[in-house]
């Protein structure tokens, strides 16, 4: 069971937790303006990346804030979490940090 | 009996008398069930799942394959105690498993008989066709075979979990886990040890070593002395680590009572630890392989490790005549302990042609060693005879020359040794092959963990110190402590750690013409097993393990697993490091159920169980009740003997006719407010909101981005910047979950709140054409005049003084008002309903009937009509879908597979026969025929008779189902019948909606 960094309450154990999927997927403004394979892909194709992969989990049996990871999806190691609405931290530094 | 005079760790001042198979039997406090059993002469104690083949013990741990027992009767009933780790206690009483009649003299044995009938892969191969045969095989293997009876009643054992945290996990106390204790613990670290048997002391509790000039079990008793002075050390026996889980977070199963007496138990029986460890040390050991030859299962064939505890910690004189078969040093102790426990004839067959210098010691004390021979076959059925030897190549590849024969009645095998990486390979380490010292040892770490000793492939007992010393200070200093160096004992033992590697004795022809030879007894699994695959195209271990059963059961192939991997590289002509090996995973052992579940069971302790606050009142009035989601709903209020059909009857017509009432509590309530709080609704639902007047409520669509269904309800505006949802019952934590996460990730800038008030409220639904009647007779402060309180409005009142906020919607077509309350008032304010609805016959009902009325208007169930792929579309409610503005899911509306024509649409079916329901899920067809693949065009989603109706009723999702009005379709029923009936309007009472609008 991992251990995880909710950015408001500090460490606590993954099963107070719920995963949120693929972050950063901002909705469109216009979604009548999009062909049906641009809406598609907003709604239904995520990246499936071996490694770095950005994330929403949710605090959901704490705070219930949703907040930004960054894990590894073969180690399943958090690399860093932030809060929604604060900048991405670059992978490049993230790597090298480790 | 076979105990000798003195020496071991058993007290034979302390006699304990059990029973096996009914027939009583004395061994000594410190038994195992497998030593009681040998100290009794008693070599058969079961058979073989497949074959049944006699069997008996081989190892003497958490590798022993055969040794599985029944323990006690009834209740406590265990099934599958492995005999090698179980302490007997006064009184036990266990039994073999697979044994019927008797294991002397079994029933099913024929089987080994056609034991070339059913090779690997059989089940597979012949079971599945023709079908009717596999019909008949099946319930008698299914008798024949299978691993112990679970217990049919209730546990009567309460089990604990608890939590902990360490800086030191130590896992197994051998050596090298004692020295790592040790280490850790003298720098003052927060150490934990845990080991799965029931005392600490590892192999070293059957070893005759010596360690600083003086006997390991001293030694071992020193070590304990020590720690067990240490305040920030937990001394763990019986404790299995089980599992090694992210962030190092470990399992322990610790066994408290199984090793008492049944009348000296007291307390929980198991305590689960779950473990935060800030560094792991795993010094679980290795376990001991067997050569593989022929007939090696028969009784009497053991592990030299088994044979060496057998002697040396249980003091039992195994054997007169004993043969020890090995490719490797490590048996050549066992041959000197075999000796010294009074066997007096020990001959070492060793497979390498070139004698070792231990061989002197043990010439010199009478002990014959045969150098480049191996053991071919085995003679003798329940019990070994003899041992039959042959020349075997300096390659391991052939044997020739004349077959000799040795008497004897103990033979010993000794091909290595496997590190037992398995929480390893579960905290995420990869395996590594170590061609050098021949096998599976650790690769690439993940965690913050060593391995250290024998589980590290360092076999030599000096290693085993050393490395369990550096490993506890290099931990300690880890976690920040000051660790100080610790000298090393010195050790003398006869080892060595050479070996040339053996799997299997080859055979003259192909292994599967010769006699059997196993490489996984507990499920029967051959040489020949694993060259059949191989021979069929398995190539994969993991492919061969499924085809085989290598590897299955109980003892998840701690013993052949490894060697079966290693025949199978042979077979195939490739490297044991390109085979690999199959996934370890958790859990080590078997671990009990109740273990597992811990203190949560029963109705209350598994699901929160909630009530409204009307509840008592259902009870007292014989409510049935149905469970929706963790809500207890009344499902029907029978009178006298009704049937659910006759009382679902009754309370339909009496709300259609007079008055019903309906505890309506449950619905999901959200309270939203922010000056955002309009904008934000438009998003969720499918409608528009800002328009609404206030004190109005409109009914709404919430869709996934998909566009599908996700739930529905009314929304009351209460004010300017202040809106009342109500969700499904079911729905409410998830809907809330998915307006939080919209608010907090897509729109942080919206000034919404989200209060889930569902609690809060106590909902009492007045429903038919009297029910104005009777709030009006009740509620004070509100006008029930049909224009001035017009339907889908909300209104504020008393009754008795109480505020109530009392809303017109309606989810059965009548006139209906649901007066909300403080839901400390609930069963008050529908008690005062109640008696304001007497003069009417007021009639409550429940879950059962509200699905009768709502079905005969078409109204639709979210997660019963629908199904995650159903538009409001699909539903024929467009209406509720707004063109103007955007809403989560609307452009998904208009793709092209949501706007296809032949989609399931929601229609009503009329069957022919009036009295005939439909069952709930039935497919729905075209033609009645047997046509083999009938086309399905649908299926039916709620069925009920309506007896406003006057017959069934059912809605449908069908296939292009709004054009095909009037079209006679088939509905199949599990008795393989066709009911033919007719699409119509999903409304089937009062279709132009008069009645609630009076």
């Amino acid at each position: 069971m991992l251990i995880i960094e909710c950015p408001y309450c500090g460490q606590r154990d993954e099963s107070e937790f719920s995963y949120g999927g693929e972050a950063h997927i901002a909705r469109p403004l216009e979604p009548d303006t999009l062909s049906d394979q641009q809406w598609a892909d907003y709604v239904f194709y995520r990246s499936n990346p071996k490694g770095q992969h950005r994330e929403m989990w949710n605090h959901s049996a704490g705070c219930r804030r949703w907040f930004n990871a960054v894990r590894d999806t073969v180690t399943y190691k958090f690399k860093c979490v932030y809060k929604i609405g604060e900048p991405q931290p670059s992978l490049d530094q993230i790597e090298g940090s480790q | 009996m076979n105990r000798v005079a003195d020496g071991g760790r058993i007290d034979r001042t302390k006699p304990i008398s059990f029973s096996f198979d009914g027939k009583q039997y004395n061994g000594c406090h410190g038994d195992t069930i497998a030593s009681a059993l040998l100290a009794n002469g008693v070599r058969l104690i079961g058979r073989s799942w497949k074959y049944h083949r006699p069997r008996g013990i081989v190892g003497d741990g958490a590798e022993e394959p055969n040794g599985l027992f029944q323990v006690e009767q009834g209740a406590l009933t265990i099934p599958n105690v492995r005999g090698t780790q179980a302490q007997i206690y006064q009184g036990m009483v266990f039994n073999s498993t697979n044994a019927w009649p008797s294991v002397k003299f079994d029933m099913m044995s024929v089987f080994g008989a056609f034991s070339r009938f059913l090779p690997a892969g059989f089940y597979y191969k012949t079971f599945m066709w023709p079908k009717k045969f596999w019909m008949t095989y099946e319930h008698i293997i299914r008798q024949a075979s299978g691993l112990g009876e679970s217990p049919k009643k209730n546990d009567p054992d309460y089990y604990q979990k608890t939590n902990a945290h360490c800086d030191v996990l130590v896992v197994g106390s051998g050596p090298s886990g004692l020295m790592a204790a040790l280490a850790a613990g003298r720098a003052g670290a927060r150490v934990m040890i845990a080991d799965e048997q029931e005392e600490l002391g590892g192999r070293l509790l059957s070893s005759s070593a010596s360690i600083d000039s003086t006997t390991a079990a001293l030694w071992v008793a020193g070590a304990m002395a020590e720690l067990g002075s240490m305040a920030d050390v937990t001394i763990m026996p019986r404790s299995t680590v089980f599992g090694y889980h992210d962030a190092n977070f470990l399992t322990i199963a610790e066994r408290l009572t199984d090793h008492l007496a049944l009348s000296d138990r007291v307390g929980a029986r198991e305590r689960v630890w779950r473990v935060r460890a800030k560094h792991v040390i795993l010094a679980t050991g290795a376990h001991e392989r067997p050569i593989v030859f022929a007939n090696n299962d028969r009784p009497g064939v053991m592990l030299a490790s088994a044979a060496s505890t057998y002697a040396n910690r249980y003091g039992i004189k195994l054997a007169d005549k004993a043969v020890v078969f090995t490719n490797n040093d490590s048996a050549y102790q066992t041959a000197d302990d075999l000796r010294k426990s009074g066997v007096n004839d020990v001959t070492l067959v060793d497979s390498r042609a070139e004698r070792v210098d231990l061989a002197e010691p043990l010439t010199a004390v009478g002990i014959k060693v045969i150098n480049g021979y191996a053991v071919v076959n085995v003679i003798g059925k329940a019990k070994v005879i003899a041992a039959e030897i042959r020349n075997i190549s300096a390659d391991g590849k052939s044997i020739s020359g004349k077959t000799q024969r040795l008497d004897c009645d103990l033979v010993v095998t000794a091909g290595g040794w496997n590190p037992a990486i398995h929480l390893f390979s579960q905290s995420g380490g990869k395996a590594a092959w170590n061609d050098d010292k021949s096998c599976f040892e650790t690769g690439v770490v993940v965690q913050q963990q060593i391995s250290v000793g024998s589980a590290n492939a360092s076999f030599a007992l000096a290693d085993c110190l050393a490395e369990g010393a550096a490993a506890g200070i290099s931990a300690a200093k880890s976690v920040g402590f000051d660790a100080p160096e610790i000298s090393v004992a010195s050790t003398h033992v006869l080892e060595g750690i050479a070996l040339e590697p053996l799997w299997r004795v080859p055979t003259d022809g192909l292994p599967s013409r010769g006699p059997k030879a196993f490489v996984d007894p507990q499920n029967d699994v051959g040489v020949a097993d694993i060259y059949l695959a191989a021979r069929e195209g398995f190539e994969s271990i993991e492919h061969v393990k499924r085809y085989t059963a290598l590897g299955f059961g109980t003892d998840q192939g701690k013993m052949g697993n490894i060697s079966g991997m290693a025949i199978l590289s042979e077979a195939l002509g490739n490297k044991i490091s390109d085979t690999g090996t199959t996934t370890f995973r958790p859990n080590y052992t078997p671990v009990t159920f109740g273990a597992i579940a811990g203190p949560e069971i029963g109705p209350t302790l598994s699901d929160p169980v909630r009530k409204t606050s009307i509840h008592t009142w259902h009870q007292e009035n014989g409510a049935l009740f149905e469970d929706v989601g963790q809500w207890k709903r009344p499902w029907y209020f029978p009178i006298g003997n009704e049937t659910l059909d006759q009382a679902v009857d009754r309370e339909c017509l009496a709300v259609r006719n007079s008055v019903g009432i309906i505890d309506a509590s449950t619905l999901g309530k959200i309270e939203i407010s922010g000056k955002d709080s309009g904008d934000f609704l438009n998003m969720m639902y499918t409608n528009a909101w800002k328009k609404l007047g206030i004190d109005c409520a409109r009914y709404g669509f919430m869709l996934g981005e998909d566009g599908m269904v996700m739930d529905d309800g009314v929304t009351i505006r209460l004010a300017e910047n202040r809106y009342f949802m109500h969700t499904t019952t079911g729905g409410a934590a998830s809907v809330m979950g998915w307006m939080e996460l919209w608010l907090q990730t897509e729109w942080p800038e919206l000034e919404v709140y989200l209060t889930s008030v569902t609690d809060h409220w106590a909902t009492s639904a007045v429903v038919g054409p009297n029910s104005r009647k009777v709030v009006s007779a009740v509620v004070e402060g509100i006008d029930f005049d049909k224009e001035a309180f017009p339907f889908m409005a909300s209104r504020q009142g008393t009754i008795a003084g109480l505020p109530v906020r009392v809303n017109r919607i309606s989810f059965s077509g009548e006139l209906c008002y649901e007066v909300n309350v403080n839901a400390n008032h609930g069963r008050f304010i529908w008690e005062q309903l109640m008696a304001a609805g007497k003069p009417y016959d007021i009639t409550p009902y429940g879950t059962e009937t509200m699905h009768v009325l709502r079905a005969e208007k078409g109204y639709v169930i979210v997660g019963q009509d629908t199904d995650g792929s159903v538009t409001p579309i699909d539903l024929g409610m467009g209406w509720a879908v707004s063109k103007a503005k955007d809403f989560l899911g609307k452009r998904s509306l208009n793709r092209v597979d949501t706007v296809r024509q032949d989609r399931k649409q929601l229609v009503g079916l009329l069957t022919e026969d009036p009295q005939e329901v439909l069952q709930e899920g039935a497919q729905i067809v075209n033609q009645a025929s047997d046509q083999i693949p009938l086309p399905m065009h649908g299926h039916v989603t709620s069925s009920y008779h309506s007896a406003c109706a006057g017959r069934s009723i059912a809605l449908a999702l069908v296939k292009n189902g709004f054009k095909r009005q009037g079209e006679t379709v088939y509905v199949t029923t599990v008795d393989g019948r066709f009911v033919a009936a007719k699409i119509c309007s999903t409304v089937f009472i009062d279709p132009q909606g008069e009645k609630q609008n009076v």
